[in-house]
């Protein structure tokens, strides 16, 4: 018998430290050659880290969480023969059979598994932060209650937004019920609006009415949970995924003196011309947002304004700009938010920027993102789409020095050569890095995005 | 002045009110109505019934008169002859009775009726001038307005002598050798084709440009044809001007701008009822109005708190029954109990020769409501029953969602159609569909075959055309 120990692997780019977000083994556990043993993280990658061996494991090298250095011992396992434990040659193999995606880390907690019931981790699927409450990889099966994937508030509540009325009624239309079951509904304090008629014709029955009353008791009896005191609470490990946002997040407004600047696009234009598109390429080419339009002015209004296209090293105080234009594009995932890039958006038209940013989001989603389709990226634009609100406060997506916000679109009245009119508008509200961008200068760089948005042939007549 | 408490006080004994008092007094609501002319209302006493009445006589007379000239069905008759007073005296019988069976209901029910004009003093005190001349003071924890409405006086042609309202219409002492009508609604129809079967000479005057223009045109033409045919003279397009100076005729201005003076020894003014919201304190009260209506919700709330209002105070459609419904419901709610005025829809019947009656929508209402209808006609020409009656003219007509066939409205004309419209509320209430009434046996021989048959015919598989 021999030990056979395992290095956290060097995962390339200069990396020094790499935190574990998962352990999928504790000592004792037996593992088989290519078992996933835990889930590390560099600056955006998720790296599972296979076993190159069989054996048992006698001892692991870090607390979840914890931040080790590249090449300090992750693991050790007790292997037939001669082992390693002199040798290098492991954290080599090991790092080649890294196995790359960028997902955090699972819900199951691999922690509890006994040799006897462990089923092989495979390439992990996105799902929500590890809510696993110990602390020590080594202690004894989690306690915490596996808990369902937080699902984001804004898509449950698109959902029931796009949903059809569950009562089989369009929004507006009256409840059909004959004048027996009206009243009897009036008498029962039923609004028969919230009624499921299944007669003929969507009508409510009496039978419609037992049943929604039945449903009603079946609520009731498990109590009334509405002003219910609540006890208890969840403590949360930051780890992982959403370290590195809470770390970037705190490290961009602590060393970035923000300077905001709001103003209104009347997009009425810009939206007529993508419905045209739309309409006219229906089939033929992606159907384009409004974003890949802004990307492209905010290309178009860089090469005036080349200083808001840079990175700040703050620490060496250099200000890099760049010639190519690669945009982050802020985006929501199951995991936390990414920021994929678009690279060389200024070398794509509408339509492939699209399609890369659909491509983009998508890996960024399914958690097959490359490190580099996660980094780099020079200017960020960053949008909620229908929930951008009126005005926010965008964070830069640091080192860079300039984010544009996207907010929603709205009706609304505007005076137009003296007259009240409908027109859509839309504000950006983009954030500046004021130690090495002028209001000015970010105001005019806003202006000129403006321009190409209101007048929107000039984003393609140059 | 005396003073009385009660729980519920009623303004008005027509038939919103006297229903709504009968079913307080069912649920055990201390209830008073105020009443100032005859219980039952316009309705009873000089609407409803006593027209019905009337166009009954003088269909019965018609028709005798058509025998004495001789009849396919083989009836002769000679010289008929009415006797105007019995005929009134007849009329008179039958309300009589029925305001007599109100009041004997509101006893049973223990109904106080005050006989006497109410005034309004302020939302819980009502004031009333007994026929006796006394005064008696009526406080009450809940005031339903029930008032009703009445008809509209054209000002440049007040009531009075010749010119006359629907009102004295219904009494006469003598049938006019010619009567100008003015106003092709529905009363102006029911009451000119009534007086032209009593032998008047009629002349119908509309400003619209068409007759009865609350209903569609299709729904309409039997009518008119049936109008020509007894020959009354239908101007439409024509605006009333006033008396002459001589008062034999009324003048006219005719759609081609031209004057022209109808001569006439009797004028009916049928433009319309107005809401009863003058003369007795309702402005007191200052309630929100919707126009010159009294302004209710849908439990018949006013704008003032325990304050109801139901009926033609409360504006269109100025019908009996909507009325009677909103006064049960408002007893009803007064209880304690929930409810609303919430029906489908509510049948609307014109007593012309044809008949004429309309539920829910029609196919152009549907469509200004946003729904895709399909819709179908089926002629009484097709039907047994209107052969056997010798009345083949009109139709019924069904008016459905395309999309999952329930039926939205149903409208029909020909002679009785008026009692189909039980079977039209039915269907449009209960949320009938058109297989619903397709599938429905109907009695055989009888119109209401012609309901089936339009619902199959909209379904495209009539089986009788």
């Amino acid at each position: 018998m021999g030990i056979h120990v395992i290095k956290m692997p060097d995962l390339g780019e200069g990396i020094a430290e790499v935190e574990v977000v998962a352990w999928h083994v504790k000592p004792g556990d037996t593992v088989k050659e290519d078992q996933v043993l835990a889930d590390v993280m560099t600056d955006k990658a998720t790296v599972e880290i296979p076993s190159p061996v069989n054996g048992t494991v006698t001892s692991l090298g870090g607390k979840l969480g914890e931040a080790m250095a590249v090449g300090a011992e992750l693991i050790r396992l007790e292997v037939e023969g001669a082992g390693n434990h002199s040798g290098e040659a492991a954290s080599a193999n090991t790092a080649t059979a890294a196995r790359q995606h960028t997902s955090t880390s699972k819900a199951s907690g691999g922690s509890s598994d006994t040799v006897d019931e462990f089923i092989p981790i495979t390439v992990a699927q996105p799902e929500t932060v590890v809510t696993t409450v110990t602390s020590e990889a080594t202690a004894a099966p989690a306690q915490a209650a596996p808990q369902r994937p937080a699902t984001p508030a804004y898509t449950q509540a698109g959902g029931q937004a796009s949903a059809p009325s569950h009562h089989g009624r369009a929004a507006g239309e009256k409840p059909l019920a004959a004048p027996a079951v009206r009243q009897r509904a009036w008498d029962m304090g039923i609004e028969l609006q919230y009624v499921t008629g299944t007669g003929p014709a969507g009508r409510i029955q009496h039978a419609d009415l037992d049943a929604h009353v039945a449903r009603g008791q079946r609520k009731a009896a498990e109590g009334d949970r509405r002003y219910a005191v609540l006890e208890g609470e969840q403590a949360m490990p930051v780890i992982g995924m959403r370290r590195k946002i809470a770390e970037k997040m705190a490290e961009a407004k602590r060393r970035i003196p923000h300077f905001t600047y709001v103003e209104e696009i009347d997009v009425t234009e810009l939206e007529a011309l993508r419905v045209q598109l739309n309409t006219r390429y229906a089939g033929q080419r992606p159907k384009l947002t409004l974003l890949p339009l802004i990307m492209r002015a905010v290309v178009l209004a860089i090469r005036k304004y080349p200083s808001v296209n840079a990175r700040f090293d703050d620490d060496a105080n250099i200000v890099t700009t760049y010639n190519a234009v690669h945009l982050g594009i802020a985006a929501q995932t199951d995991a936390g938010l990414m920021v994929p890039v678009v690279r060389n958006a200024e070398a794509r038209d509408p339509w492939s920027a699209a399609a890369e940013v659909a491509r983009l989001a998508e890996a960024a989603r399914s958690g097959k993102a490359l490190r580099e389709e996660l980094s780099g990226s020079t200017i960020t634009i960053t949008s909620l789409g229908a929930l951008g609100g009126i005005v926010t406060t965008p964070v830069i997506n640091r080192p860079e020095v300039a984010i544009v916000g996207v907010n929603r679109i709205i009706d609304k009245p505007v005076i137009l050569n003296g007259a009240m009119v409908a027109r859509k508008t839309m504000n950006l509200s983009s954030s500046f890095d004021h130690r090495v961008i002028d209001g000015m200068v970010a105001a005019e760089f806003i202006q000129t995005i403006r321009g190409y948005l209101e007048c929107p042939a000039t984003l393609f007549v140059e | 002045m005396n003073t009385i408490s009660t729980n519920l006080l009623v303004i008005g004994g027509g038939p919103g009110g006297y229903v709504a008092a009968i079913r307080a007094g069912q649920l055990g609501i201390k209830t008073i109505v105020v009443e100032g002319a005859q219980l039952g209302g316009t309705c009873l006493n000089i609407g409803c019934i006593p027209s019905k009445a009337l166009i009954h006589a003088a269909e019965e007379f018609d028709k005798a008169q058509h025998y004495a000239s001789g009849s396919a069905i083989g009836i002769s008759a000679s010289a008929p002859s009415i006797d105007l007073g019995r005929t009134v005296a007849w009329k008179d019988g039958i309300v009589k009775r029925l305001t007599g069976g109100v009041g004997a209901l509101l006893k049973k029910n223990d109904v106080q009726v005050i006989n006497g004009f109410a005034r309004i003093l302020d939302g819980k005190t009502v004031e009333v001038k007994q026929a006796d001349g006394e005064l008696v003071r009526i406080r009450c924890e809940h005031l339903l307005l029930a008032a009703g409405s009445e008809a509209v006086e054209l000002p440049f042609m007040p009531y009075g002598g010749m010119v006359v309202s629907s009102t004295e219409a219904l009494s006469p002492e003598t049938i006019p050798q010619q009567l100008v009508v003015v106003g092709a609604g529905y009363i102006g129809l029911e009451l000119g084709t009534a007086y032209r079967k009593l032998g008047a000479e009629v002349t119908v005057v509309e400003a619209a440009d068409r007759l009865l223009p609350a209903y569609d045109a299709e729904l309409t033409k039997p009518v008119g044809a049936a109008i020509k045919r007894l020959g009354i003279d239908l101007r439409l397009g024509t605006s009333v001007l006033g008396l002459n100076a001589g008062g034999s005729g009324v003048r006219v201005r005719e759609a081609n701008g031209e004057e022209t003076l109808l001569s006439c020894d009797r004028v009916l003014v049928a433009v319309g009822r107005r809401p009863r919201t003058g003369g007795w304190g309702l402005e007191s009260l200052q309630l929100d109005m919707n126009g010159r209506a009294v302004k209710i919700d849908d439990q018949c709330r006013t704008s003032m708190r325990n304050v109801w209002a139901i009926g033609d105070l409360a504006g269109e459609p100025m019908l009996a029954h909507r009325a009677m419904a909103q006064g049960e419901m408002v007893a009803e709610i007064i209880a304690g109990k929930r409810r609303h005025f919430t029906p489908n829809a509510i049948p609307a019947v014109c007593f012309t020769d044809p008949e004429v009656v309309v539920v829910g929508m029609s196919p152009g209402e549907a469509e200004k409501a946003g729904l895709d209808v399909i819709s179908a006609n089926f002629p009484f020409a097709a039907n047994g029953r209107a052969m056997t009656i010798e009345s083949t003219d009109g139709f019924v007509r069904v008016v459905a969602r395309r999309d999952n066939h329930l039926i939205v409205g149903w409208q029909a004309v020909g002679r009785a159609v008026s009692e189909l419209s039980a079977a039209f509320g039915q269907s449009i209430e209960l949320g009938a569909t058109l297989e619903d009434i397709a599938g429905t046996i109907h009695a055989h021989p009888t119109l209401g075959e012609a309901v089936q048959e339009a619902a199959l015919r909209a379904l495209g598989h009539a089986l009788h055309i």
